[in-house]
């Protein structure tokens, strides 16, 4: 294909001002030119190159509808439809960042209410427009409770996803800062364990709400103990769950981060997602990424711009509070139009549908001869299933028999877990494909 | 005037947007499943509206946006190209749409995919691999500044300096910064460069890295590299190239063959991924072969037995986000690179530095180019002498709104009085950039003509300049649930 723009006349006007032959003649202080890069195939016109992706989109084989029992950190969730409907219109997603607000108050506008929906549902006084992800999110939380605190180590819970526990690692490493795990029991992050790790040199405590094992935790006790030792307190919640549960907020957290995944954005391995982050209001000039604010012009109009910028790289390079620039606008976008479609009693209806359907489809595979719950605490839509045998092997089996994905086999993670089966069970699973994905277990385990 | 709602403002209650599938399992009150004091004492307080309400309003506000599907919107640096629309096709195919835990075996489709993209990204840059992990070009660079930490760590190392020029995007020393590297900035010389002897005043055996930007950020680009890869490597420090500007080079030369050990590619530049309003990008990074097992996140490797799999590097960095990868955002990016093909992306970058020449040519009398030579995609202008008779660059940035232009980027680079920086990329007719041409001059004869149209501009825009003074010292930042917006 060639979306090049002007007409070989055209081109031939152009070298004339320019003043040239051909635009070679501009790339002599260029060294070790190459004319032909054998590796990248040659081009494709429109009708072939699609042909190519579905043939290799063809080599997929997704689980199909009310199979993938699989959560983890991604979960199924239904869209309406008017969501992938409204970010394909150009005016969203041929535009970039809001550099220049008088013509991107559409942008504004969406960012302004996205940061509204999240400090509601999180209770927190402020949310700025998107993070990458939920795990970098977390990540930039504890940079910002190390700034604001002055304190050097964070304490996290033992039960945060593995993979977001290595990206705090990562983002933590340049600032040598010290994690210290409170380690989980009985799926749990325990008090005493979190009052073992707190102490005057901690900057925060950083608790996931359901936990990776789908657990929830008292986040209550966790912000007293915090605050307790002079540390802030981050709860990384799922924002689909906070359609029930206690806000972060009314349990006294200071920063909560998560991904919005879970608000109907496609599973799409693994991304594009994206994470949010609100603060109290005294942690604001602390914040990492793009903020909107509200402004007026000289004719009294209300509009939106970007604002706090001075904490941002593009004025304050390396003193600035985070190195991100472009995030994840569009996604933020679909989150705002899905929490708006969804509304008030939408939101809490299909949390309460993840905590019925989740509840009774644990009763029904805990009837199977051998499987019994790992833990017996409270949990929102995903729990873990204790096997009588490898949950690897169960997962195979149960998937060449059915095409059923029952979950995730725990031993990925932990070895000592590999008979573990973790399954989620959100509002896309009918009584049906719970019963076909009992039958399959019973199959397995016979 | 009445100001454009927000979706609260529209909200009654009692409306429905959304029907969730009947209960089809047995209910029960919510105490028996959950503790009350995990249970939340209201429901949050989202907006009640009808389907209707909600396609109304966004479709409304959208249309408040420029974007390049209805304007020319030559912002330098960013590379805001035409997004085919067969990409997005492309990424919305069903079968795409996995679980990022999805067994390996169901995933060979996506997998073949993302080694295509790995392997044709090595090519386009000379690397030796490449990680597609890092969800955007900062990302990217952090990953850059981690892998060469990394590897002087191997090497018994600690370095404590990374070299930056003065002209770098800001992410740059950010990310060092957050890699745990002070910075040191490096002068541009009077040419726009970086001197190999300014260079080697500032490199010494505690210089972990140089990161350059390559045209630079003056759209120039840099004629030492090969004196500057010698200088660098003479050090015993690691050569960075931030890949915003590639969409100059591609198919034209390889980062890796001028020396280059470490590069990040935007994907929403250069491979026309769409910038989303600002965001979803990725920033795929390519490093040299004895970088390759520093990488972060994954590599997806061909087996002949197995077939496609993910494989950690042996002594990774670790990981910067979950699960492996933007991959929506990497399938358009694989679509764009293999309909176009080498020719393709080497046409692309010569009609990128076709049509910044243009621009330039025909811009250069009047508003003073920073360094007067040709330019590669995009040019730098200054607006001092227009300054001096009474309008900035920022007036005559929101004076093109009125002419139907979104302006370029304006006071940037930092190292350029009353910068104009414009990037036409190559997917723009010359009827345009002759609009856009005859646009600025226009402008340039109102501030001698009518000088107040220029510094109160723009006069056609959904709303006018915004005092952003007021909205920083006193932050407006949510709605308040019950209340008035001030």
């Amino acid at each position: 294909m060639d979306w090049t723009g002007s007409s070989p006349d055209e081109r031939r006007q152009m070298l004339a001002a320019i003043g040239v032959d051909s635009v070679e003649a501009l790339l002599a202080a260029i060294p070790r030119r190459v004319e032909e890069l054998p590796g990248i195939p040659d081009g494709l016109d429109e009708a072939s190159l699609l042909r190519q992706v579905s043939e290799l989109a063809q080599r997929n084989h997704p689980a199909g509808p009310g199979k993938c029992f699989i959560g983890a950190g991604a979960y199924e969730h239904a869209a309406p439809a008017v969501v992938e409907a409204l970010i394909s219109r150009g005016e969203f997603s041929t535009t970039y960042t809001p550099y220049q607000p008088e013509v991107s108050q559409g942008t504004l506008i969406a960012g302004f209410e996205f940061q509204t929906l999240i400090a509601r549902l999180t209770g927190l006084d402020v949310a700025n427009s998107s993070m990458y992800d939920g795990a970098s999110a977390a990540a930039e939380a504890a940079l910002l409770a190390i700034r604001y605190t002055g304190r050097t180590a964070v304490v996290v819970s033992g039960a945060m996803h593995p993979e977001w526990l290595c990206v705090l690692r990562t983002y933590l490493s340049g600032v040598g800062a010290e994690i210290r795990i409170a380690a989980p029991e009985n799926g749990r992050t325990l008090l005493g364990q979190i009052e073992t790790c707190l102490d005057g040199n901690v900057a925060c405590l950083l608790i996931q709400q359901p936990n990776f094992l789908g657990q929830l935790e008292d986040l209550r006790a966790a912000a007293e103990a915090a605050h307790a030792a002079g540390s802030l307190f981050v709860a990384a919640c799922n924002p689909l769950a906070l359609g029930i549960l206690a806000s972060p907020g009314e349990c006294g957290a200071d920063i909560a981060v998560g991904d919005v995944q879970p608000l109907g954005i496609p599973l799409s391995f693994g991304g594009p997602y994206a994470g949010y982050m609100a603060v109290r209001e005294p942690l604001v000039r602390q914040m990492p990424g793009r903020l909107v604010g509200m402004a007026r012009d000289a004719q009294g109009r209300r509009g939106f711009t970007l604002t706090l910028q001075t904490r941002e790289q593009h004025i304050r390079r390396e003193r600035a509070t985070s190195n991100i620039c472009t995030n994840q606008a569009l996604v933020a976008l679909a989150a705002t139009i899905y929490l708006c479609t969804l509304g008030k009693h939408g939101l809490r209806e299909v949390a309460r549908q993840n905590v019925v359907r989740a509840h009774r489809a644990a009763e029904r595979l805990q009837g199977i001869p051998g499987v019994r719950l790992a833990f017996d605490g409270p949990y929102f839509n995903e729990f873990v299933l204790r096997l009588p045998r490898e949950a690897g092997d169960v997962c195979r089996h149960v998937r060449e028999r059915s095409g059923i994905w029952p979950g995730l086999d725990l031993g990925r993670f932990w070895p000592e877990m590999a008979d573990c089966l973790m399954v989620c069970v959100t509002e896309t699973k009918t009584r049906e494909d719970v019963e076909a994905l009992r039958a399959a277990l019973e199959d397995a385990l016979q | 005037m009445t100001d454009i709602p927000l979706i609260f403002e529209i909200s009654q209650p009692g409306r429905r947007g959304w029907q969730l599938p009947a209960l089809d399992v047995e209910d029960a009150p919510l105490e028996e499943m959950l503790p009350a004091g995990q249970v939340r004492a209201e429901p949050a307080e989202l907006p009640e509206v009808t389907e209707l309400d909600v396609v109304r309003h966004f479709t409304r506000i959208s249309a408040l946006n420029m974007c390049i599907d209805t304007t020319f919107y030559p912002l330098g640096s960013c590379t805001m190209k035409y997004n085919p629309r067969v990409t997005e096709k492309c990424a919305r195919l069903p079968a795409f749409e996995l679980h990022p835990y999805a067994p390996t075996e169901c995933t060979q489709g996506t997998l073949e995919l993302l080694h295509g993209l790995q392997q044709m990204l090595c090519e386009l840059c000379g690397m030796h691999a490449f990680t597609l992990h890092p969800a955007a070009g900062a990302q990217g660079e952090f990953a850059g500044i981690l892998v060469a930490r990394a590897w002087h760590e191997a090497r018994g190392e600690r370095r404590s300096k990374v070299v930056i020029p003065d002209s770098a995007h800001g992410t740059n020393p950010a990310s060092a910064r957050l890699g745990g590297y002070q910075v040191v900035t490096v002068r541009s010389d009077e040419r726009g460069r970086i001197s190999p002897s300014a260079l080697r005043e500032v490199m010494d055996s505690d210089v972990a890295l140089f990161m350059l930007t390559n045209p630079n950020t003056l759209g120039l680009f840099e004629d030492g590299i090969l004196e500057i890869a010698e200088i660098v490597h003479d050090a015993g420090a690691l050569l960075y190239l931030d890949g915003a500007n590639l969409n100059a080079l591609a198919g034209i030369v390889r980062p890796g063959d001028l020396g280059f050990d470490i590069v990040h590619v935007n994907t929403h530049k250069t491979l026309s991924t769409p910038h989303g309003g600002g965001g979803p990008g990725a920033g795929p990074v390519g490093v040299a072969e004895h970088l390759a097992e520093f990488l972060p996140g994954w590599v997806v490797e061909n087996d002949a037995q197995n077939g496609f799999r993910l494989r950690q590097p042996e002594r990774s960095v670790g990981q910067l986000r979950a699960f492996f990868g933007s991959t929506g955002v990497l399938i358009r990016a694989y679509a764009y690179l293999r309909a176009l093909g080498a020719r393709g992306l080497r046409e692309n970058s010569l009609t990128a530095i076709l049509n910044a020449n243009y621009l330039r040519s025909r811009l250069r009398e009047t508003f003073a180019p920073h360094v007067d030579e040709p330019c590669m995609h995009e040019c730098v202008l200054s607006a001092k002498n227009q300054k001096k008779r009474g309008a900035r660059a920022l007036d005559i940035a929101k004076r093109l709104l009125d002419y139907g232009f979104h302006p370029p980027t304006v006071y940037f680079p930092l190292i350029v009085d009353e910068a104009l920086m414009i990037e036409p990329t190559e997917t723009e007719s010359k009827t345009t950039l002759d609009a856009f041409v005859d646009a600025l001059l226009a402008i340039d004869r109102e501030i001698d003509e009518c000088p107040d149209v220029v510094r109160g501009a723009p006069h056609s825009t959904p709303v006018g300049r915004l005092d952003e003074v007021s909205a920083a010292r006193r932050p407006v930042l949510t709605m308040p649930v019950n209340g008035a917006m001030e």
